[in-house]
């Protein structure tokens, strides 16, 4: 017995090189040792709002994603529906790869489809998304669109907690057009802006947040003007209750 | 060592003497009942906890696991000095247990103390897959004793562990419900100034940091024995009695600060290994830790055993006392600590401005203050004392400390195992003596002391905002195992750059904590890595194989901070567990 185990001994050290222990050594392919695989879906607006014109809409800002640290899948999806003439205002689609570009940014690149009434369009997208400094949530886009028409978007959110589940959040989101797209109504230079203040509460852990909000939007320059022209308001004040969904 | 081989020598000899435990586990979906909600979890033998296993030194133990999951399992006795094949981790040690089927494990037990058994795989253990092991040692204690209980905590969480992973990776805060509020800003207005504040809240949102994270996982039920605060597990006992206490923190995530207010506890053992005793009135105990107390309630009285989590987010509560039913007073939680820019202070590449951490602390020197001395004679209320103890702290005089714009918590007491001004230094509630890893000496050494043939630098790194946990910046799954040679004494460097505490644990042999004292350092199967420090211990490679080496913070070892040592050259394995005998038994 003793002998045996010196021998192996002997021979552990005379072949250093090989793993000591032989190949019968459990090689780790467990789920420990591949990337975490995760999914969410987020809803940040899920929506009515309700215009100082009396114009009713139903809106909303979500998303889902698949994936890893390294690499996410990601569907975006926001549309604003006119509940009285039954029609998209807006209806936008975004399918993008995402993949860390810093400690707290993302690059991410994808297309997105516009098909709300009217003319649709079609886009190439490039942007980033994280968390800047002081907690600005921040998303940039860049936009090419099957026109050959190029615009930005730019978006940040902050976070206020008055307790540690009542909330306020401010949103801007402004669009700038770097060329004129008639069709849709986009004029170059500053497009839009969408400013909100919505006060939420955590009802359950973080999935389920009632808020009541104010929402101001307004188009700009050459946008406004087009807007005008088709009858269209410009800026308008709506009131807003929803409810932030994740899960 | 020659005593230890004519143990080993006599194992040879005579087989047949070695006595030879059996034991039936099985891994069942059982209900879990925390008085506060009812959860389906994962258990042995029909329930969670599982139970309490009684091990001899000097035993083999046959230990039959049948599975009757619909996924694959498997148990890792957690301290235990064994055959790496043995020690239950699927990937690294074994393939794992199959759905329904039964897997044998058998080993010689060469220690005794207070352990515990756990599933390696996936999120079963935080779903309830736990256990105790007690053994028996082969010759007398160092301590004397009238009866024992074992006292095990876990934070059990309402939600299934892969949810609370996931929802952790969409959003870090997630169960982070103590951040600072409007509230807070305008109270440190009030309290430091507008700018001191303002630039505070500027330097941690640069860092974009947050002093709430201490405890990543809040609203859980902390149970002891399976049982929540209102289920009230009790321990008895007859005045007069010494008590010992196997204290086990089987949490997922929860570090726990535990008191018995109106007992002194000794401490007697740590991680299974005894210690000179030290008296104590509290002691933090990291996840996966275990301590051992005595304690001795001299009259007919009902004792509360409070263990308040470490970010005051919960607690785990029980009682001894002379009979069934009888309650002593439940003190209430203290404020919840923030971190500290000296907490901070491992993170490089930060640019902390003129708020760094190191030099603001630096111009404090807490280390000849007496907690004792601050906290009012004669105060027995431990909620309120609790307060009085912060509220003499801000009534001190801080005149002369450069903070620069620092707002520094409450407490800041002097601790070598933290850094230097840390927010998360604990103090005890009634001001009295809180174990800290500088008073533990070992009882004996259990090795020779001798110069480490090497020095391995681990950084304990991530970042918050992705949830991603990693070592020397390399995730489970980029990573290479960590290769050892048979015979070396490696001296392990744990340099914590991130902003949350890591016990950390090494599989298979002992981790000797540097605590200065030479061949006294304490020997431990989990060394706690406090953030912005650097800790060392030392490691005999005396155990060929396979094993794992992590964090023991569940949702940090799934998010990457996990390794594999690959201990290479020595005995053959395949030679049975009997030459292991041998060599371990020299060991211990």
């Amino acid at each position: 017995m003793k002998t045996l185990t010196l021998s192996a001994f002997a021979l552990a050290l005379t072949l250093p090189s090989l793993p000591a222990l032989g190949s019968d050594m459990p090689q780790d392919d467990t789920r420990r040792k591949d990337a975490l695989t995760l999914w969410g879906v987020q809803f940040e607006e899920l929506e009515y709002r309700y215009s100082d014109d009396d114009e009713e809409l139903g809106v909303w800002n979500g998303d889902a994603f698949y994936g890893t640290d390294e690499l996410k899948f990601r569907w975006l999806t926001k549309g604003e529906y006119a509940i009285e003439e039954q029609a998209y205002e807006k209806l936008e689609n975004q399918l993008l790869l995402q993949t860390p570009v810093s400690d707290f940014f993302d690059a991410k690149a994808g297309v997105r489809f516009d098909t709300p009434e009217g003319p649709d369009r079609t886009y190439g997208v490039l942007g980033l998304t994280g968390l800047a400094p002081h907690w600005f949530e921040v998303d940039a886009s860049l936009y090419v669109s099957d026109e050959g028409d190029t615009s930005a978007e730019f978006d940040a959110e902050y976070e206020l907690l008055f307790t540690n589940h009542l909330i306020l959040s401010a949103a801007l989101d402004a669009t700038v057009a770097f060329s004129e797209d008639r069709e849709i109504g986009v004029g170059k230079g500053l497009v839009s802006t969408e400013a909100g203040l919505r006060l939420s509460y955590d009802l359950i852990d973080r999935s389920f947040s009632p808020y009541l909000g104010v929402v101001h939007e307004r188009k700009y320059g050459d946008t406004a003007d087009f807007a005008e022209a088709e009858g269209g308001g410009t800026e308008d004040w709506f009131a807003v209750i929803g409810a932030r969904v994740s899960f | 060592m020659k005593k230890a081989l004519m143990a080993g020598a006599l194992g040879f000899l005579m087989p047949a003497m070695a006595a030879a435990g059996e034991y039936n586990i099985t891994v069942d979906r059982v209900m879990i009942d925390t008085g506060d909600f009812v959860k389906e979890g994962i258990g042995y033998n029909g329930a969670s906890p599982g139970p309490v296993l009684r091990f001899k030194e000097g035993e083999t133990v046959t230990i039959n696991v049948t599975n009757n999951l619909d996924e694959p399992t498997s148990i890792h006795w957690h301290g235990l000095i064994l055959p790496f094949e043995q020690d239950g981790v699927p990937g690294i040690s074994f393939d794992g247990i199959p759905a329904g089927e039964t897997f044998t494990y058998e080993f010689p037990i060469v220690q005794s103390g207070t352990y515990w058994f756990h599933s390696h795989s996936g999120f079963q253990e935080p779903n309830g897959a736990y256990g105790a092991i007690v053994i028996e040692p082969e010759g007398r204690e160092p301590f004397r004793y009238d009866r024992e209980y074992v006292v095990q905590l876990t934070d059990k969480h309402p939600h299934d562990a892969n949810r609370v992973m996931r929802n952790l990776k969409m959003m870090p805060d997630y169960y982070n419900r103590q951040q600072q509020t409007v509230g807070d800003f305008f109270a440190d207005i009030s309290k430091h100034g507008f700018m001191t504040t303002l630039q505070d809240r500027l330097a941690w949102g640069d860092m974009r940091m947050m002093k709430a994270d201490v405890e990543d996982v809040q609203g859980f039920t902390g149970l002891i024995n399976g049982k929540g605060p209102e289920q009230n597990w009790t321990g008895l006992f007859e005045p007069g009695e010494r008590i010992r206490l196997r204290f086990i923190n089987s949490s997922a995530m929860a570090y726990f600060d535990i008191r018995i207010p109106g007992l002194e506890m000794t401490v007697v053992q740590a991680d299974g290994n005894n210690v000179q005793p030290v008296t104590v009135d509290e002691f933090r105990i990291g996840v996966a830790e275990t301590y051992d107390v005595i304690v001795r309630p001299k009259t007919a009285e009902a004792y509360t055993i409070f263990a308040e989590s470490m970010g005051r987010s919960g607690y785990a509560r029980a009682t001894l006392a002379p009979e069934k039913g009888m309650e002593g007073p439940v003190p209430g939680l203290r404020e919840a600590p923030l971190l500290t820019m000296a907490d901070m202070s491992g993170m490089h590449g930060m640019d902390h401005g003129d708020t760094t951490g190191a030099d603001a602390s630096a111009g404090m020197d807490h280390s000849d203050m007496n907690q004792g001395e601050m906290a009012p004679d004669g105060m027995k209320d431990d909620a309120v004392m609790a307060a009085d103890a912060s509220d003499s702290m801000t009534g001190m005089d801080h005149s002369g400390m450069d903070h620069g714009t620092m707002i520094m918590s409450e407490g800041g007491a002097s601790d070598p195992f933290y850094a230097e001004g840390s927010g998360l230094v604990p103090v005890a509630a009634n001001g009295g003596k809180f174990l800290s890893y500088a008073d533990l000496r070992a009882q004996k050494p259990l090795y020779e002391e001798r110069e480490p043939t090497r020095e391995i630098e681990l950084r304990l790194t991530g970042n918050m905002e992705r949830y991603t946990w990693s070592i020397n910046g390399v995730k489970y799954e980029d990573a290479e195992p960590l290769k050892l040679q048979y015979g070396e004494r490696v001296r392990f460097k744990f340099v914590n750059e991130t902003m949350m505490t890591h016990p950390m644990h090494l599989h298979g042999m002992w981790s000797i904590l540097d605590v200065g004292a030479g061949e006294w350092n304490p020997v431990k199967h989990v060394i706690s890595v406090q953030p912005g420090t650097t800790v060392y211990m030392e490691t005999e490679v005396d155990a060929p194989g396979q094993w794992a080496f992590h964090c023991h913070l569940s949702y940090h070892a799934a998010s990457g901070m996990f390794r594999k040592v690959v201990v290479e050259g020595g005995p053959d394995q395949g030679n049975t567990a009997r030459a292991e005998v041998a060599k371990d038994g020299g060991d211990a």
